[in-house]
């Protein structure tokens, strides 16, 4: 396995698409839920523990080598706001181009033959985390940091917060972080043997409902 | 593990007795907490099995209600009350069965397990309610209490589950699962409604994990954890300021096509998404809102959205 692997593959400058969208921050910047650094923090923790759980269970069992195609349906059951799927799988198709660029491997094909349309984002990233040498806690790592890191980013460029701040929040969070990528991880671990059903399915009421208003405005800043 | 020595013993059996099964309900029943169990002797319904060994603090119990389809109407053969759940058949409407769940007691407290077994046969009408609020609270003890609904709903049938609101006390821990199997043909229309904290009170701690299959195939899954410890649960990405939440969900296979997302209320008097599930003919609503009230609306109007699509 590759460090430097996993710093390529959750870098925010891999190019996945991943910087147009803002994990529901965007929407939450509206409703005035965030305003200011704490606020941001509160987001963060609760975006980490409710979807970014989910999308670490997700990627980590997609490292183990486990059914993609069982792991994009468990996606879809575990996301119930359509336009959360359609976003999920947007950013699955930019990822799957990079990534089978990168690292060339049967599991994407395999995974891009049978979702044309673009799998869930997290599940990309799972196989492709195992393309690239990585362990299911490397993927659930990328998965978790990504579901704090971009609405982080995105809220210096809505709020004109100091990026030093918003930095400091992603940096309060890391023993969260780590502590999220591993439930994931074991939670993974037991997929092989009792199915999908084990996987986290940590879901966040207000994530759902903002996604889905913020999908209905006729002009905004990011996708998602 | 049991804080009972250093609790007063209000309403269980003292921690230093031996466990036996009952004690500790007959204790909460005749504490006023609920009407009278007219039917069955103190004690006579509670299984005095091993399990409730293992939780000497908890009522352990599991109701029973299955309908019917006669050929003509249909009949509730089975409604066994057990614990806390005092089953009532009531009067049926058009060819729908009805039930009524009484609270018989205060539950669920810290350590019970309590399970409620719905099931609607072939081509039965089953609509079951609660005639209260279900409260958690904490009880004798910190543990945990249980409380686990199985719907299962066969071919041709349809259940409604429209329990009142649950609500979360302070001190109180609850581990809710919903499992719910359905056939190709069911229909199910399902309301939960949760309330964190009675007024002006911090909530306990409550999770419910949901999950739904359609002819063997998953078609939602999903938790929530809210109240501390579970972080974050009062920031902007999973409840913000809001202490009411809820959902519905309706399954009609003979629903059309499933509508656009819709859109209801605002942030601050509450709001609502009721949106199209990825597999089968399902919509979920999804709301939360400042007030039980406010929460109520939010649901009534998703599902009269929703029975709009279904015609």
């Amino acid at each position: 396995m590759s460090r430097t692997a996993l710093l390529i593959l959750a870098d925010g400058r891999f190019p996945a698409g991943g910087h147009a969208h803002s994990g529901g921050m965007e929407a939450a910047v509206a409703s005035g839920g965030v305003h200011d650094t704490a606020s941001l923090e509160a987001f963060c923790r609760g975006r980490l523990h409710t979807a970014g759980l989910t999308a670490a269970g997700l990627a980590a069992a997609a490292a183990t080598g486990y059914d993609a195609l069982a792991l994009d349906e468990a996606a879809d059951t575990r996301t119930p706001a359509p336009t959360l799927r359609r976003v999920a799988r947007r950013l699955g198709r930019q990822m799957m181009r990079a990534v089978r660029a990168t690292w060339p491997c049967a599991g994407l094909d395999h995974l891009a033959r049978h979702r044309p349309q673009g799998a869930h984002q997290p599940v990309v990233l799972g196989v492709a985390a195992r393309a690239a040498g990585l362990t299911p806690l490397d993927a659930a790592h990328a998965a978790v940091y990504e579901s704090v890191g971009g609405p982080a980013t995105a809220a210096v460029r809505l709020l004109s917060l100091d990026p030093f701040d918003a930095t400091g929040v992603l940096a309060r969070l890391t023993d969260e972080l780590d502590a999220v990528a591993g439930a994931a991880a074991d939670a993974a671990e037991r997929v092989a043997a009792e199915g999908v059903a084990v996987l986290p399915a940590a879901s966040a009421p207000l994530l759902d409902i903002t996604g889905e208003q913020h999908a209905a405005w006729t002009v905004r800043l990011f996708a998602s | 593990m049991n804080g009972a020595p250093r609790m007063p013993a209000l309403t269980r059996a003292p921690a230093g007795e031996p466990p036996r099964a009952g004690d500790g309900t007959y204790d909460r029943r005749t504490a006023g907490t609920g009407p009278p169990d007219e039917g069955a002797a103190p004690g006579g319904t509670f299984p005095a099995t091993g399990p409730a060994l293992t939780h000497p603090a908890g009522v352990l119990a599991t109701a029973r209600i299955r309908a019917a389809h006669n050929g003509r109407a249909t009949t509730v053969p089975l409604l066994h009350s057990d614990g806390p759940f005092h089953l009532r058949r009531l009067r049926s409407r058009g060819e729908w069965a009805r039930v009524c769940v009484l609270g018989a007691m205060s539950a669920p407290l810290g350590g019970d397990r309590l399970a409620l077994d719905i099931t609607a046969g072939a081509r039965a009408r089953l609509e079951v309610t609660t005639a209260a609020a279900t409260i958690a609270l904490r009880g004798s003890t910190t543990d945990p209490a249980t409380y686990d609904v199985r719907l299962t709903v066969d071919e041709d049938a349809s259940l409604r589950w429209l329990p009142q609101p649950l609500i979360s006390a302070r001190g109180s821990t609850l581990h809710q699962t919903y499992r719910v199997e359905l056939a190709g043909t069911s229909r199910l229309l399902l309301r939960e409604e949760q309330l964190l904290g009675r007024t002006a009170e911090p909530p306990g701690h409550l999770s419910t994990r949901l999950t739904v299959r359609r002819d063997g195939r998953p078609i939602l899954d999903q938790h929530t954890a809210y109240g501390a410890p579970a972080p974050a649960w009062d920031g902007p990405a999973v409840l913000g300021d809001h202490r009411a939440t809820g959902q519905l969900l309706l399954v009609d296979p003979e629903s059309g096509v499933p509508p656009e997302p819709v859109l209801l209320g605002d942030p601050t008097r509450g709001h609502c998404v009721l949106v199209p599930l990825a597999d089968g003919p399902a919509l979920l609503a999804t709301a939360v809102a400042p007030s039980p009230d406010r929460l109520r609306s939010l649901l009534d109007a998703a599902l009269a959205h929703a029975s709009g699509a279904g015609t």
